[in-house]
């Protein structure tokens, strides 16, 4: 047998994954050195879907700059559009009735769960086992049944609007939501049935992808990525919005912050959603779900029909827009990613000065690194998937 | 806040509160100083950091700015300096948190505010060969 080399030059090899890579979630390219199979430096590179939506919404008026908003986490819209309302709502000082808030947290809630299943689904999927997804998206078609029930839109849906909603919900509404709901946690055993006890899962999850709590806040994770460090941070607790403060729920926290606890973490939240869900609608008021003030809340679609007076309040409210006091806003919102907050600096005008959107998904990819690095490379597409990132929202 | 201007007379050139939301502006040379002094009474969290564009004809032309937020008081805060506005710099954060080393990226990208002391300042969202700071006021809305 021939004797190795005894020079033998060892180095790292460079390896590209991504963009076009099935298991990024969209068009991450990940610069990876590994030594053998260990990810020694794992570099994300993003900007491939960068629409410049920030720079967009300056030339827009309030109204039109919101199915921009849609365009970010475009499995979460609801929470995109009901951040950017908040902040836009605070700089008018607007009252919001309380069946808006009501219904915005029913939404909100269901847009959780929804994004909560695809995200289980392709994780799952990711790591090798097939079934989850089926079952998941079983149960999100009912959710975007819901909101198609409401918006007239499955994905992009622009419903909530400045004010209040585009219209008060369809009368099927609740009782679609309430049928989901009661049948909801028996389906998630399904999903638990499949993994949480099944050794492969198990064995691909554990241990793989840690992340400290002092590690996460120096990065500046939030939401489940965070919360599965033992970071008990809910925006919707701390910092209450849209009357989140009238609801009980538990804040679900993991103790390892590897990919398995932050997988127990969502599973936990999506139950907690429902919880949420079930209180709101047992207490939910009734009364107008838009906001007095004829200056920027359109008329009613049907009065638009009717009179010239209202087509034509339509028409001024939608095209020129309406004039926003100046000053400036950070409002940030718990979305199924982390923390949302839009900065928004208004000049007076009926266009924002500046709209910076904080998104959760750009600011957690940021741990990717930490999390993989001196894992095997196999990890990386288990760590990818734990972070739960959406690329729409973290190029922009 | 008026801690802080207790704690840094010179550094505090202006404090404002609207809309519930507080904003203390800084003389650029302080940020460091002062984001260290506050991290230590609790604001352990950046929750973001961008750049601002007021004008072409205004001065200061750039601003920075930076969220501050408490993860045990839950409680934020805002911080603004001006750097210069030509060759806006101001100093990197990046020694305090980790995370400001994508938001100056960014802000470096679409403004074009250098970041001295940052470990790797290039482009984010835009590719290396991009010209021009899309987020300034004169850089048009399409086109060059």
């Amino acid at each position: 047998m021939a004797e190795p080399a005894r020079d033998l030059r060892t180095e790292c090899l460079t390896i590209n994954m991504g963009p076009q890579h099935p298991s990024t979630h969209g068009v991450l390219r990940v610069i990876l050195e590994l030594e053998g199979e260990v990810v020694v430096k794992a570099t994300p590179v993003i900007g491939h879907l960068h629409r410049g939506i920030e720079k967009l919404a300056e030339s827009k008026t309030y109204h039109q700059a919101l199915p921009l908003t849609d365009r970010l986490d475009y499995l979460s819209p609801l929470i995109n559009n009901l951040a950017y309302c908040l902040a836009v709502e605070k700089l008018l000082s607007l009252e919001i009735p309380p069946r808006a808030q009501y219904l915005r947290v029913i939404l909100a809630e269901l847009t959780r769960i929804q994004s909560h299943l695809v995200w289980l689904g392709t994780h799952a999927l990711d790591i090798g086992a097939m079934t989850p997804l089926l079952y998941t998206f079983r149960e999100r078609e009912e959710i975007l049944n819901i909101f198609e029930l409401t918006g007239g839109s499955r994905m992009h849906t622009s419903y909530i609007r400045i004010g209040g909603f585009l219209d008060d919900v369809p009368e099927e509404f609740v009782p679609k939501v309430r049928s989901f709901i009661d049948t909801f946690p028996t389906q998630m055993k399904d999903y638990e049935g499949l993994l949480t006890k099944n050794k492969i899962w198990m064995n691909r999850t554990i241990g793989v992808g840690i992340i400290s709590a002092e590690e996460g806040i120096d990065l500046g994770l939030s939401g489940p990525s965070l919360r599965a460090s033992g970071v008990k941070w809910d925006l919707r607790a701390s910092n209450p919005y849209s009357s989140y403060d009238h609801f009980a729920f538990e804040i679900p926290t993991g103790t390892h912050g590897d990919v398995y606890d932050r997988y127990l973490v969502r599973l936990e939240e999506m139950r907690q959603s429902t919880e949420i869900i079930k209180q709101a609608l047992e207490k939910l008021p009734t009364g107008p779900v838009n906001a007095y003030n004829p200056k920027v809340v359109p008329p009613p679609k049907e009065k638009v029909f009717e009179s010239i007076e209202a087509l034509i309040h339509q028409f001024h409210i939608m095209v020129e827009g309406f004039d926003v006091p100046p000053g400036e806003v950070y409002v940030p919102v718990e979305s199924p990613r982390g923390e949302l907050g839009f900065y928004i600096k208004s000049d007076g005008t009926s266009k924002p000065f500046r709209l910076k959107i904080r998104t959760p998904s750009f600011v957690n990819l940021q741990s990717l690194s930490t999390m993989a690095e001196g894992r095997m490379v196999a990890d990386m597409v288990a760590v990818i998937g734990s972070i739960d990132i959406v690329l729409g929202e973290v190029d922009r | 806040m008026e801690e802080l201007k207790q704690k840094f007379p010179e550094a505090v050139e202006e404090t404002k509160s609207h809309l519930g939301e507080d904003t203390i502006t800084l003389k650029k040379e302080y940020i460091l100083p002062v984001c260290k002094y506050l991290k230590s009474q609790g604001y352990n969290f950046l929750s973001d950091l961008t750049g601002l564009d007021l004008g072409v004809d205004k001065e200061p032309r750039f601003q920075v700015i930076y969220h501050l937020y408490s993860l045990t008081t839950h409680k934020r805060l805002r911080l603004k300096v001006n750097p210069p506005s030509k060759n806006p710099t101001v100093e990197s954060v990046t020694p305090i948190w980790k995370t400001a080393d994508w938001f100056e990226r960014e802000a470096y990208d679409m403004f074009g505010i250098t970041f001295t002391n940052h470990p790797n300042l290039t482009r984010i969202l835009l590719p290396d060969n991009f010209e021009g700071c899309p987020l300034r006021k004169d850089y048009p809305l399409r086109g060059r």
